[in-house]
C-alpha cells in the first residue's frame, strides 16, 4: 500500500493525468491500428489452397520448420524474404503431392536438422532430450542423500551435551 | 571441507558461463553448419547476368573446381567482403563464380560497375529457387566446388583476408593434392 501512497504523490493533478492519459491512449489506439494493417497487408499471403483441409495442413507444416534468418520465427510467422520463398516451396511441393515427412526431409537435406523446430531423436541428441531428465535426477539424488545425513545428524545432536557452548554452525552462513 | 562445497560449485559456474562466453566470441551462434559439405552440388541451370540468353549449368562448370560466391548489390556485408574478392580474388587458384542472389539485374550490373567485377562469370538467379536446393539462407555465402562437381567447403559471412589465409587456401590446396 505504501508503494501505492507514493505514486500517487508524484503522480500529477487528477484532471491532466486523466486528458494525458485518454491522449495517450488515442495515440496508443492508432499506431496499433496503423500498425495492424502494414502487418495484414504484408501477410496476405496469395497461395490458392484447394480447400481448408490443405490450409490447415500448410499452416501446421510450415510453424514446424525454422526460419534460418531470423532464427527464433517460424517460416510461417517470418516475413523474411526466405521464409516467403520456403513457404512457397512448401506450397508447392504439397500440390505435387508429397507428404509432409518428405518436404521436412528435402529442407533437412539443404539447411540440417536446424531447420525443424522439434529436433529429431537420434544418437547425436541423445543428451539434448535425455539431458534434462539426468540433471534433475542427479539433483533427486543429492537432495535425498542431504535429507537423509540431516535426520541421521539430528538423532545424534539430540543427545549432544547440554553444558557445551554452542559452537559456529554451519546454517549461520 | 563441505563449507567449501558453495565456494566450489559457484567457481565451477563462472568457469562454465566463462568458457560460454570465450566460445561465443568465437563461433557465430546464427551459423548453420551446412549438411552439404562432401555432397555433390545440386544441378543447376542459371542465366548469365551479362547475357541472360545464355545459360550455365552445374555440368558445363565440370573438370575445373570453382568458388562459388553468393552476393547481392541489396546485401550490406557483401559490400564488406568485395574489396577482399577484387584483392585475393585473382590469387586464390580458383575460378570465381559469381551468384547474383534474389536481385534486380540493373541492380547487380551498376553495384558490379560501382565497386568492380572480381568474378570470371556471373550467374543470376533472380527467384532465388537454385540458392534453396543450396542451402542458402543469406548473402554473403561462399561454396568451393571441385572439378567433380562436389561441394568440398562451405563459408557463411563475408570473406576476410584471414578467412582466405586460415581456411580457403588450405582447403584449395587440399584440391591440388588430389588432382594436380
Amino acid at each position: 500500500m505504501m508503494l501505492f501512497g507514493t505514486r500517487d504523490a508524484l503522480a500529477l493533478p487528477p484532471l491532466t493525468r486523466a486528458s494525458r492519459a485518454r491522449a495517450l491512449l488515442g495515440f496508443l489506439l492508432v499506431a496499433m491500428l496503423a500498425f495492424a494493417s502494414v502487418a495484414h497487408s504484408q501477410a496476405i499471403q496469395p497461395l490458392p489452397f484447394k480447400n481448408h483441409a490443405e490450409k490447415v495442413r500448410f499452416q501446421h507444416l510450415t510453424r514446424q520448420l525454422r526460419c534460418l534468418v531470423c532464427q527464433n520465427e517460424t517460416i510461417a510467422d517470418s516475413n523474411a524474404d526466405l521464409a516467403r520463398d520456403l513457404r512457397l516451396d512448401v506450397f508447392q511441393q504439397m500440390q505435387q503431392g508429397r507428404s509432409d515427412k518428405q518436404i521436412k526431409q528435402y529442407l533437412v537435406a539443404r539447411y540440417s536438422d536446424f531447420v525443424l523446430y522439434d529436433p529429431p531423436l537420434q544418437a547425436d541428441t541423445l543428451l539434448l532430450w535425455f539431458g534434462p531428465l539426468l540433471i534433475l535426477l542427479a539433483g533427486a539424488a543429492v537432495v535425498i542423500m542431504a535429507i537423509r545425513r540431516r535426520s541421521r545428524d539430528a538423532g545424534t545432536t539430540v543427545q549432544a551435551p547440554a553444558g557445551q557452548a554452542p559452537t559456529d554452525s554451519e546454517d549461520d552462513w | 571441507m563441505s563449507r567449501l562445497l558453495p565456494l566450489i560449485g559457484f567457481m565451477l559456474l563462472v568457469g562454465l558461463f566463462g568458457f560460454g562466453i570465450w566460445w561465443n566470441t568465437q563461433h557465430d551462434q546464427n551459423e548453420v553448419p551446412s549438411p552439404l559439405i562432401n555432397k555433390p552440388a545440386p544441378a543447376f541451370v542459371l542465366p548469365r547476368l551479362d547475357d541472360p540468353t545464355q545459360t550455365v549449368s552445374k555440368a558445363s562448370l565440370l573438370g575445373k573446381p570453382y568458388l562459388l560466391n553468393v552476393f547481392a548489390s541489396w546485401c550490406f556485408a557483401c559490400g564488406e567482403e568485395h574489396p577482399t574478392l577484387m584483392a585475393e580474388g585473382s590469387q586464390l587458384g580458383v575460378m570465381l563464380l559469381g551468384y547474383d542472389y534474389k536481385d534486380a539485374p540493373d541492380d547487380a550490373k551498376n553495384w558490379l560497375r560501382e565497386h568492380g567485377n572480381p568474378y570470371r562469370m556471373v550467374v543470376a538467379d533472380r527467384p532465388g529457387r537454385t540458392a534453396i536446393d543450396f542451402g542458402v539462407y543469406g548473402a554473403p555465402e561462399s561454396f568451393l566446388i571441385d572439378a567433380k562437381g562436389v561441394i568440398r567447403y562451405k563459408h557463411i559471412g563475408p570473406i576476410t583476408p584471414e578467412v582466405i589465409t586460415k581456411e580457403l587456401k588450405p582447403a584449395v590446396a587440399a584440391l591440388r593434392k588430389e588432382s594436380p
